[in-house]
């Protein structure tokens, strides 16, 4: 009778029990993760008498949509929003091709040199970027770039060192011998990149653009430093001004935070196959 | 990172020379002998190709990096302003900063206390959520995505959202923290609170580090916690001598970038300062008792809100020493704890 293994001293009480916790855990996890994005739409939707209302609802006693149309008015929102969305695209289209034309160079082409200057661009990504944010600025505004996008969009046509990196290794794991029967039919290396390159590093160009599309939509530093006149303004910076304007009426603010959020909610549903490949593309060349 | 680097050295460079008398390009058949000629009559031409692909990174690393971190070192022996004045004024603006700047010294106290609590918290929160994630469960899927949803989630409306998560008395933090009997502190407003209420935002988004995580974990060879199991190995052990161990070069890589990042904190405190009495801070924003003036927010408003280019230039350099300091001391000591063992092999 003593060899009698007890119920829950079996594997398989063992597993499930902890496969339990476990999801209980995550389900708890998930609950604290979300309930700001919940409550963030809910405040939106709410009258101003029913947020100071104490303890707050959970939910609103009446859907007010008309605070998002509301809360629009009060400032150049469409203006801002095609501003925002003209800068993301243009240094995003920067950011693709630049750098994929960069890592080209880096991963196919044996040129005096490279491995010391890729050593160079890897440090660069060490450098904080507030060290060169004075002297930029200096600079853009002795050019005159100052009230005008150029200081946000040209540096997007320069490289930058994460992104090539990035797509370096990518084109790493595609096999010279495409390239090489390229060259043998005398194509020249400009035609490879394009015709080749280019389509074949597709997955790590669509994650290069996400996280372009989505760092030059939420940047606020760029914009607040080179844009004075508010008709120039990009979303955050418009939002940001309302911090000062509105005698926080929270339902204007959470509706607009929540609009200017949107496109990178709609993005990360459609391509989070994509932002979650490209942590792992990173990563997996780290180790 | 090494790794990579490392193998392109061993490759030979330039490509071995072959001759027409060469006998093994004789053997190759024809096609093969004439691209090989062809690339290495081609060497200068694919030296200028590489230069000319490269040449966007190049113009930026002069003209964005190298210039201006060599014209902010002048700048910062000199009293410029931007529009009238740059007279060379030696060692002063290093002076002032170390000897007569007490907000210097505010700032750099607030932003280590942010970066001591924050970077080690975050990481840990990282490992543990992808260790959960990790696990074979129905449904898994859906938790990868919640987890990672709001690090993806950037700027303004993140900080307004958190400043309303925070306010304190119709606040949900509040509120929840109500349901216990416990009474919230005033978060934002309060100087004992304001670094912690960044730090809580940072947790919420820890599901960006963890994804690094999860691909390493993805990647452990089962056999090694087969070969754990048989003999005798629980759950602790197999965790701290196996999990861990394969985990050390993200964590290490992990801290590094999130030091570097932390020390630059400046939107956050920048958007969600409320209230602070301005006079202390000579008119410039630092938040309630300056504690949520940062190293950076204070070089922001000496460089752009009264034109001290020289002293903000000064102040970039320092900073920019005690991150090199930083990376080179995490350099040194990653040998003490980092493994950098393959999956398979031992």
């Amino acid at each position: 009778m003593n060899n009698e293994v007890k119920f829950y001293q079996t594997r398989r009480f063992k597993t499930k029990t902890k496969n339990t916790l476990v999801l209980a855990i995550l389900i708890l996890g998930s609950i604290v993760l979300l309930i700001p994005l919940w409550w963030m739409i809910s405040t939106s939707l709410k009258t101003p008498a029913e947020i100071a209302q104490h303890p707050p609802s959970l939910i609103p006693e009446s859907f007010q949509f008309s605070n998002y149309f509301e809360a629009w008015q009060t400032g150049a929102f469409t203006r801002w929003g095609l501003n925002t969305l003209f800068i993301s695209v243009i240094a995003t289209i920067g950011h693709v091709f630049v750098n994929s034309f960069v890592a080209y160079g880096f991963a196919k082409i044996k040129f005096k040199g490279r491995n010391a200057l890729f050593v160079i661009l890897l440090a660069t990504m060490l450098i904080p970027a507030f060290v060169t944010l004075v002297p930029q600025y200096i600079i853009f505004s002795k050019l005159g770039w100052v009230n005008t996008y150029l200081p946000l969009i040209a540096p997007a046509f320069l490289g930058s060192a994460f992104y090539i990196f990035l797509l370096r290794q990518f084109m790493l794991t595609i096999p010279d011998e495409l390239s090489e029967a390229a060259i043998m039919d005398g194509a020249s290396h400009f035609k490879i990149w394009w015709h080749i390159m280019l389509p074949l590093t597709k997955p790590a160009l669509i994650i290069v653009a996400l996280f372009a599309f989505n760092a030059a939509w939420n940047d606020l530093l760029g914009p607040l430093l080179y844009l004075n006149d508010e008709n120039l303004y990009t979303l955050q910076l418009g939002l940001q001004t309302f911090k000062g304007n509105v005698q926080v009426q929270w339902h204007y603010l959470m509706a607009m935070s929540f609009t200017v959020m949107l496109p990178t909610l709609i993005l990360f549903f459609i391509f989070q196959r994509h932002f979650i490949e490209g942590a792992n593309l990173s990563s997996g060349t780290k180790g | 990172m090494n790794e990579t680097v490392i193998n392109e050295k061993e490759k030979p460079y330039p490509p071995e020379k072959t001759t027409e008398l060469d006998v093994t390009s004789a053997a190759l058949p024809k096609a093969a002998v004439l691209s090989k000629r062809k690339r290495n009559k081609g060497g200068k031409t694919e030296n200028l190709m590489g230069y000319l692909f490269i040449s966007p990174w190049i113009v930026g690393l002069l003209f964005l990096m190298a210039g201006p971190l060599l014209f902010s070192l002048y700048v910062s022996f000199t009293d410029y302003n931007i529009t009238s004045q740059m007279n060379f004024v030696g060692l002063d603006n290093y002076k002032r900063m170390f000897t007569e700047d007490n907000l210097f010294w505010t700032s750099l106290w607030n932003t280590l206390y942010f970066v001591i609590f924050s970077v080690p918290l975050t990481t840990a929160g990282a490992v543990f959520v992808a260790l959960l994630l990790n696990q074979k469960i129905p449904g898994m899927k859906i938790f990868r995505t919640i987890y990672y949803l709001p690090a993806v989630l950037s700027g303004v409306a993140v900080y307004f959202l958190w400043m309303h998560l925070l306010s304190p008395s119709t606040g949900l933090v509040n509120t929840i923290l109500d349901w216990f009997g416990i009474n919230g502190p005033a978060w934002l407003f309060d100087p004992e609170w304001t670094k912690p209420s960044l730090i809580l935002m940072k947790l919420w988004s820890v599901g960006g580090g963890m994804l690094l995580y999860l691909a390493r974990l993805q990647g452990v060879s089962p056999a090694l916690y087969e070969a754990a199991d048989l003999d005798g190995a629980n759950a602790f052990q197999k965790f701290f001598h196996i999990t861990l161990p394969m985990l050390t070069p993200i964590i290490f890589f992990d801290i590094i970038t999130s030091t570097i990042f932390s020390f630059q904190i400046f939107q956050e405190a920048y958007v969600m300062i409320q209230g602070g009495d301005l006079s202390s801070s000579g008119g410039l924003e630092g938040g309630p008792a300056n504690s949520l003036l940062f190293y950076n927010l204070h070089m922001w408003n000496n460089a752009f809100k009264i034109f001290n280019m020289g002293y903000a230039s000064a102040m970039a350099w320092f900073l920019f020493f005690i991150i090199m300091i930083l990376t080179v001391f995490h350099l040194k000591f990653s040998n003490k704890w980092v493994h950098y063992d393959g999956g398979d092999k031992k």
